[in-house]
Parts: structure tokens; C-alpha cells; sequence
């Protein structure tokens, strides 16, 4: 799969590209900065980007307006956005359209080798990949109506579906079973007025449904 | 040196009687000019002319009396200034005709006795003294004229400068609030530097020592991950090493987000406010309700302070408070900021002794805002903070 990647130090971006390639990656190109990354992806047309909030000239959120920018003009590409924080204001501008080929991660999600190399290859298959800092910053600020029906336990799913995970993930990161995950999510798909239809795409409407309530 | 003190002392009180007689002889000369202006310019721009000529002498005397005289505002007490430029020439004659009059005095005396005048031809047509009684009188005298007339300089231009005080000056009143104007400009400066300084640090940590412990936690996660055939004491310490490194880095990304967090320049308060909600160990319910147009954004100041003290106050409830849930309502009420954090803890929590509560306290004073805690012993706890934004 071809990456491009943005990041403005020299150190974590050479570290990025020498993760990535381990992880079976191709790193077409590598920018320091908000301009040089959308030329590069213009140029390139990758499958996945990997990109840096904070990037020069003035240091505040020209990475998050570059992921934006290519979400709008190439829907196709995966866009998983790194940040020293995040910031539920920044989450949400992300995922604003299709809640789907998107990643908003903290940049120590990468000392995690392998967990952070299948949240990319999630990301870059369709999927999502929210921090869960972020999710419980959405959690905070997101309290009203359908959601107010859910019991916390759905919550919890709701949230680690907002991430990304699978009902198995699920299941082992709550220690439950994953069939009692599964009636989580039904029961979550029901409160929120889901109506059956494929199981992933009711996923990403809960998802969404959570992310804009 | 033993002769510091007293050596230092005397050169001072030289120095002040030099200018003092400086102010004297000038004095008359310096008033008719300024009566002279006020005849003539003075005619056409009164004014003017009186506010320059007080500036003139306020500075004289400034220098030379050693003592800052303040202005008044412009355009204000010109009749006082006026009254006093009259004044100056009697006063400035008066001062003039003692010192310079004790010293012509002092002069006569001397020259009575060194140039011969005193002298009587006796009847053997040798010159001698005559009257006995003068010539122990007349020296004395002079000795004593000369020195009064370093008095009347200094004890003349004193009393000259308390009616300058009076006249030439602003009122007490205008020098207080030209102080309290000038006083809370440097305090906004000083209020805003200290911001500016918390802002470069973040900066400062963020490419700094933050990149560079993510770049080494992934590196050590990497080689955690490829080693798996390396000695198993070895491996431990490796793991050992990478959650260190882990845990600094979020450690670090506390303290640092705690500083000033990039997102509340370029997205304001609100969305500053989530990340420390969402962080605080005590669930908190957090309720916003600022201005959608960014033209009514508060300052960055009062953003700065009002979230300072959102993060300061949760921190404290979490340490101190023993409660299960906060609550944080941020509301913009006609010209004022208004913050209401409220807890379901043990209460009891007094300004006077936590520092924590006398920051707050302060910070919120710092912008002129204030801070009001209740606090029962059993709780709740409400900490109302109000700040002005213009």
C-alpha cells in the first residue's frame, strides 16, 4: 500500500517512514509541510496518508486543513491524522463527511508499533480510527438526546466502536464475550432507531449517529 | 571608609544648596519672561502659553528642587497654572532680594574691613583701626549674612515649591488616576508577557522534547517488537523502557496541554475546554455557551484566564475533593465572562490556606475579574468566577 506522509520533524518523520516500510508500507513521499504534502499526494495519489497537525509556516492546524482539503477533493485516499493532542473540535471537523477512510490518532499510538500499523491498515481498508482520548472528549461534549437512552455499558461499546474495533476487539477490551457484544450492539442499533440493514453500514451510521448527537 | 557617611551627607546638602541658589537668582528673570509671554503671546493663545510655561517650570524645579512634579491633564487647571505664574514674580523677588540682599549685605561688611574704610588716621598720621565696637561686630555679622543667604535660598525656593505643588501640579485626585491608568496598562502587559511565555514553552516542548520522545518510545516499541529472539532478561528491560518512555510522554503531554493548548488560539475556548473535561478523573458535565461569531470571542487574555482556571479548578476537585461529579457551565452574560464549576464533594475548601484556590484567585484578579468560593463543610463546593471582556 502507498503512503505520503506529512511531518514537520525530520527525527519522527524518518522514524515514520522506516515503521511504515517494516510494516510492509511504501512510502512514496515524505513532506514537511502542509504545501509540500498535498503536492506530493497530487503527485503521487496514495492509498493512505499519514499526516501531522501542526505543521509549518505558523504551526497551529495546517495538517488538519490539508486532511480536510484531500477528504473533499480525493474521497478515495485514507487520511489518518497524528497530533500531539487531540481535540474533540478537530475530531469532528474530520469527520464531518462519511465516517469511513478516516483515523484521528495521538502520536504516542505509534509507540505501539503494532497496534498503530492496524489502525493504517483499518483506516486504509475503509475503516476508522478515533484516540480514545478523543472519544472520551466526544463523550463529554456529546451528552444529548438518543444517546441518553443508552445504558453505560453501551457507551462504552458505542465509544470503542467510534475507534474502530470489531465486536471481537470489543469483546476483549471490555472482558466480555463477543456474543454479548453483539447484543450491546443490536440493543445500540435499536435505541438509535437503526433500521436492519447490513451490519457494517448500521456500525458506521451508530457511529456517526454518536459522533453528531 | 569611615568618612563615607558623613562626607556623603554634606556633599549632598552642597549639592541641594547649590541648586537651591541656582533657583534663586534666576527666579525673577525666569517669572518676568513668563509674565512677558503672557502680555504678549498670551493675548492670542492663553493656553498654550500657560501650559508651556508651566512646563518649564515644573521642569526647573523638578531638577533643581529635586522633586518630579507631575502635569496635569491636558487642558486642565489652566486658571491655577495661570494664578501661579503671577505669583512667581513676587515670590521669585522675595527669595531673589534674600538671598542675593544677605549676600550684598555679607559683601559690604568684608569690603568695609579689607579695603580701609574702617581705618581712622591717628593724630601721629598712622593708619588704625577705629571704633572698636564695629570691628568685632562687622565680621561677625558678615560671616553670619553670608551663610543666611544659603538659608534663604533654600528655606525661599521651599516655600516657591509648595506652591508649585499646589498650583503647578495635578490635582491628587488626576495623579491617582493617571497612576491607576498607568498601573493597569503594565499589569495587562505584564499579564499578557506571562501568557506570550507560556505559550512559547509549549511550543518550545512540542518540537522539542515531545517529538524526540515519540521518536524514541517508537523506536524502542520497534525494537520490542523485532527482538523477539533476543535473551529474555534483555527483552524485559526493553519492555521495562518502552512503557517508561510511554508513560513520560503522556505525562508530558499533560503538563504541556495544560500550558496553553494550541487549540484555544485557533478554535477559543470552547473547544479548549473539552480536552481538560475530558481528562478530569471526576466526570464532569460540561456546559458552553459563548458567542458562535468569532468577532465576539473573548480576548485571548480572558480565554487564557478562563480556561487556566476551568483546568486549575478541575484539578483541585480531583485532588482534594473527594466528589463523583463536577460540574462546569461557561456562559458569556452581557460584557462578562461567567464560570460556575461546581462539585458534589466533601467541601471545606478555604481560600486562605490552598494555594490552589489563592492562584485561582489571583489570576482571575489579574484581569480584574473575580472569584467567589462557597464551601460548607460536607459541600458542595461552587467556585462562580466572573471576568470582564470588553
Amino acid at each position: 500500500m502507498r503512503v505520503v506522509i506529512g511531518e514537520d520533524s525530520v527525527l519522527l518523520r524518518e522514524g515514520l517512514v522506516r515503521l511504515l516500510a517494516a510494516g510492509g508500507f511504501e512510502v512514496v513521499a515524505a513532506a514537511g509541510d502542509a504545501e509540500e504534502f498535498l503536492k506530493a499526494v497530487g503527485e503521487h495519489r496514495p492509498d493512505v496518508v499519514v499526516v501531522d497537525v501542526r505543521m509549518p509556516p505558523s504551526f497551529t492546524d495546517e495538517g488538519l486543513r490539508a486532511a480536510l482539503v484531500l477528504r473533499r477533493q480525493h474521497p478515495e485516499i485514507a487520511v489518518l491524522v497524528l497530533s500531539q493532542y487531540v481535540e474533540e473540535r478537530y475530531a469532528t471537523e474530520l469527520l464531518s463527511g462519511p465516517p469511513s477512510k478516516v483515523g484521528y490518532l495521538l502520536k504516542d499510538r505509534i509507540a505501539d508499533v503494532g497496534d498503530f500499523l492496524d489502525a493504517l491498515r483499518r483506516v486504509a481498508g475503509g475503516g476508522t480510527a478515533l484516540d480514545p482520548e478523543v472519544v472520551s472528549q466526544l463523550l463529554v461534549r456529546r451528552r444529548s438526546d438518543p444517546l441518553d437512552r443508552l445504558t453505560p455499558r453501551e457507551r462504552d461499546v458505542l465509544a470503542l466502536m467510534a475507534e474502530g474495533r470489531s465486536n471481537s476487539a470489543i469483546a476483549a477490551a471490555l472482558f466480555v464475550s463477543e456474543s454479548a457484544v453483539g447484543k450491546h450492539v443490536n440493543s445500540i442499533f435499536t435505541k438509535l432507531d437503526l433500521p436492519p440493514a447490513e451490519t457494517d453500514h448500521r456500525r458506521v451510521l451508530a457511529v456517526l449517529r454518536f459522533l453528531q448527537a | 571608609m569611615p568618612l563615607g557617611g558623613p562626607y556623603r551627607v554634606l556633599m549632598r546638602f552642597v549639592r541641594r544648596t547649590g541648586r537651591a541658589v541656582v533657583l534663586a537668582v534666576t527666579g525673577p528673570f525666569v517669572a518676568l519672561a513668563g509674565i512677558l509671554a503672557l502680555l504678549t503671546a498670551g493675548l492670542f493663545a492663553p493656553r498654550p502659553v500657560v501650559e508651556a510655561l508651566s512646563d518649564w517650570q515644573r521642569r526647573r524645579y523638578s531638577v533643581l528642587a529635586g522633586e518630579p512634579l507631575v502635569a496635569p491633564v491636558e487642558r486642565h487647571g489652566v486658571l491655577r497654572q495661570q494664578l501661579f505664574h503671577w505669583l512667581a514674580v513676587p515670590m521669585s523677588i522675595v527669595t531673589f532680594a534674600a538671598t542675593v540682599g544677605s549676600w550684598a549685605l555679607s559683601a559690604a561688611g568684608f569690603g568695609w574691613l579689607s579695603f580701609g574704610w574702617s581705618l581712622r588716621a591717628d593724630p601721629d598720621g598712622l593708619l588704625r583701626y577705629g571704633s572698636p565696637v564695629p570691628m568685632s561686630v562687622v565680621p561677625i555679622l558678615s560671616s553670619l549674612l553670608l551663610i543666611v543667604g544659603f538659608f534663604a535660598a533654600l528655606r525661599f525656593t521651599d516655600l516657591e515649591l509648595a506652591v508649585a505643588r499646589t498650583l503647578l501640579q495635578a490635582s491628587r485626585a488626576e495623579r491617582l488616576s493617571a497612576r491607576v491608568d498607568r498601573l493597569t496598562e503594565s499589569r495587562a502587559e505584564t499579564v499578557d508577557a506571562a501568557d506570550a511565555e507560556r505559550r512559547r514553552i509549549e511550543r518550545d516542548l512540542h518540537d522539542g522534547a515531545q517529538q524526540r520522545l515519540v521518536s524514541l518510545a517508537m523506536n524502542l516499541g520497534l525494537a520490542r517488537a523485532t527482538l523477539t529472539e533476543a535473551d529474555p532478561q534483555a527483552r524485559e528491560a526493553l519492555a521495562a523502557a518502552h512503557d517508561e518512555a510511554k508513560l513520560a510522554l503522556s505525562e508530558l503531554r499533560d503538563l504541556v496541554r495544560g500550558l496553553h493548548p494550541a487549540v484555544l488560539d485557533d478554535r477559543g475556548l470552547d473547544a479548549a475546554l473539552s480536552g481538560i473535561a475530558a481528562r478530569s478523573p471526576v466526570p464532569v458535565e460540561l456546559t458552553v455557551e459563548l458567542p458562535a461569531d468569532a468577532a465576539d470571542r473573548p480576548s485571548r487574555t480572558i480565554e487564557a484566564v478562563a480556561y487556566f482556571v476551568v483546568a486549575e479548578a478541575l484539578s483541585n476537585v480531583a485532588k482534594h475533593a473527594g466528589a463523583t461529579a463536577v460540574t462546569v457551565d461557561v456562559r458569556h452574560r452581557g460584557d462578562r465572562l461567567r464560570l460556575w464549576i461546581s462539585d458534589n464533594g466533601r467541601g471545606g475548601a478555604d481560600p486562605a490556606r490552598g494555594t490552589g484556590l489563592r492562584g485561582l484567585a489571583q489570576r482571575a484578579g489579574s484581569v480584574d475579574g473575580r472569584l467567589t468560593v462557597t464551601s460548607p463543610i460536607g459541600g458542595p463546593t461552587v467556585i462562580e468566577v466572573e471576568l470582564p471582556c470588553e
